[in-house]
């Protein structure tokens, strides 16, 4: 579960969202729509801890992020960003199996228990076939798939994503959020994730969260038509539909 | 149903670990053989159990105080080279990172000039004077670091691994010039040294000077191995690693402190040496075939130490007792490696 208390993001004197009081409940998965430089991945970087909050609070479960210390926070959140990971020689379960940082000892070596657990996420996210290819050979669908994967292996109750639908294909687009879904829904974990994929989203998640003019409207796709937030979206500029 | 069996998690390459292990023996004993004087095996043998070969004592110094410092010499230096090579190109998301390249060794190489060109090979710092090869040692530290803080500064700036390359190439000018200008107000003895020095040498260090130069490699060396965990996080990129629970500033500090040792040692003992630092990584990962540093690391300083070694036997070549200089064999082993990676990464 997230709880956002007051929150206001930014960068040092430039407050990008002011004063967000928001709760995403665990076993939900979340779209946060908005237009390029609303403020979406600076809201997100918050919420895994790489940026502190201008004001107000974020909690993890319960305990506010900023006293979690680094450990702690490995296995509270886990993430996918937009930042391309090009590594020569690394194999998809080395991908996956980096998710397991946090658990291992000193050396990282992986345990039986660990490369289980790592089997079990590749499979969740149907890429075992994949798991020895190395990284550099796969499609960008597929990369986003293992990195999701990696998220998975590091067992964390919350999962963040940028932008994971990005340079997709449609069918990819569509089986990516599926899967999220599913994932939110069977795993009990909370996951939120931004996406221009407007149409997909409506569909495919349990609430959307709108990023527009410093604020967020959030609900399911049906109370913000009522509302009007979703037209009020709609009418801006960029949006992919 | 998963199966583990399949996955192998950089668990292989226990194999070429030990083929590059028995190879390390054999150059070593290949090093002490050899060399520009011809000594039978038989005495050679003799002498390293601590005998004496009669009506030739100079066999015994040879040997004990030539060829086998210089061996362990060469050893260690091809693995901290290599070991600084791997840290750099991970902790710059590079694969055309490495001492040389980055002008980190430049930056060690003015330290020394400093010393033996304008200081005359003594310091003074309050009631202290450190004189000899410690100051160098001291010297090239220092330059070393600073080169290094520079470039983690700048790489926050510079997006492009091509700028941070061309940004390293730019610093070896400038120091070389910086270099170029001492040498004008410099004695002619301070000239000479800083010009020998210069040519890379594994035979510089002697056996008086070997322990230190020992200790101080093995240090950096196995507070590289302490890094391996936090160096895999690392490939990802940093947010990735500090989602997975890595102090990114610390693990930068000490990064730049190891990288800093092993390029301030070697080069301080045995003069820039070209090429090593940037090659043997990617020899470690084409043998390996691993991302892993677990595995790599530790293939690197083989591979390392195993060029090292050859390198140290083919400057012995020439049978006229005169040695080829490191520095012009490095290069020759170096760039084909290089280029490959080159090519390799325009295929993509």
């Amino acid at each position: 579960m997230i709880e956002l208390q007051h929150l206001t993001v930014g960068y040092g004197d430039r407050v990008v969202l002011s004063d967000i009081n928001q709760t995403l409940r665990a076993g939900q998965m979340v779209c946060l729509l908005g237009a390029n430089g609303v403020g979406k991945s600076t809201l997100l970087r918050t919420l895994a801890g790489f940026l502190p909050p201008l004001s107000g609070q974020v909690l993890l479960q319960g305990s506010d992020l900023l006293t979690l210390s680094l450990s702690e926070r490995s296995r509270a959140v886990s993430v996918v960003l937009t930042e391309r990971v090009e590594v020569p020689y690394m194999k998809v379960e080395d991908l996956v199996g980096m998710g397991r940082s946090p658990y291992t000892g000193f050396f990282g070596t992986l345990s039986k228990k660990d490369q289980a657990i790592i089997g079990e996420a590749m499979e969740m996210v149907g890429i075992t076939c994949l798991a020895g290819r190395t990284i550099d050979t796969l499609s960008d669908g597929e990369r986003q798939k293992a990195l999701l994967a990696k998220a998975l292996a590091q067992q964390t109750p919350i999962i963040l994503l940028d932008e994971p639908t990005a340079f997709l294909d449609f069918h990819a687009k569509a089986s990516t959020l599926r899967l999220m879904l599913q994932l939110a829904h069977e795993t009990n974990k909370t996951i939120l994730l931004s996406t221009h994929d407007v149409g997909m989203a409506l569909r495919l998640s349990d609430a959307l969260w709108i990023v527009q003019d410093g604020q967020i409207s959030t609900g399911t796709t049906a109370t913000l038509t009522e509302n009007g937030a979703l037209q009020n979206f709609l009418h801006g500029e960029e949006v992919f539909l | 149903m998963t199966k583990p069996k399949t996955l192998s998690f950089g668990e292989g390459g226990r194999g070429q670990l030990l083929f590059l292990t028995i190879g390390l023996a054999v150059l070593a004993i290949a090093n002490i053989l050899w060399g520009s004087l011809d000594i039978p095996v038989r005495e050679v043998w003799h002498i390293v159990c601590g005998g004496e070969v009669e009506g030739h004592p100079a066999w015994s110094i040879i040997v004990r105080q030539g060829r086998l410092p210089q061996m362990l010499t060469a050893l260690l230096t091809g693995a901290a080279l290599g070991t600084c090579g791997l840290l750099l190109q991970t902790a710059f998301r590079n694969p055309l990172a490495g001492p040389s390249i980055l002008g980190i060794d430049a930056g060690a190489n003015l330290g020394v000039a400093i010393v033996l060109l304008f200081l005359g090979g003594t310091a003074t710092i309050g009631s202290l004077t450190i004189g000899g090869h410690l100051l160098v040692v001291v010297a090239a530290m220092c330059g070393a670091l600073a080169i290094m803080s520079l470039l983690m500064i700048l790489s926050k700036v510079l997006r492009s691994q091509v700028m941070l390359l061309i940004t390293g190439v730019i610093i070896s000018y400038v120091t070389s010039s910086i270099i170029q200008l001492l040498n004008y107000s410099a004695t002619e003895q301070g000239v000479h040294s800083f010009v020998i020095w210069g040519m890379g040498n594994f035979a510089s260090v002697g056996i008086e000077r070997l322990p230190v130069f020992c200790a101080l490699s093995c240090i950096g060396l196995l507070l590289a191995l302490l890094l391996v965990k936090p160096l895999d996080a690392l490939l990802l990129g940093d947010r990735y690693a500090e989602n997975l629970g890595i102090r990114i500033g610390r693990m930068r500090q000490l990064l730049l402190l190891v990288t800093g040792l092993l390029t301030a040692t070697t080069t301080a003992f045995c003069g820039p040496i070209s090429f090593i630092g940037l090659a043997v990584p990617h020899l470690a990962r084409l043998t390996l075939g691993t991302a892993w540093h677990r595995t790599l690391l530790p293939a690197t300083m083989l591979i390392g130490a195993n060029l090292a070694l050859v390198c140290n036997l083919l400057s012995t070549l020439p049978r006229d007792g005169s040695i080829i200089p490191i520095s012009v064999i490095t290069p020759l082993i170096g760039a084909p490696v290089i280029l490959h990676v080159i090519l390799r990464q325009s295929d993509r």
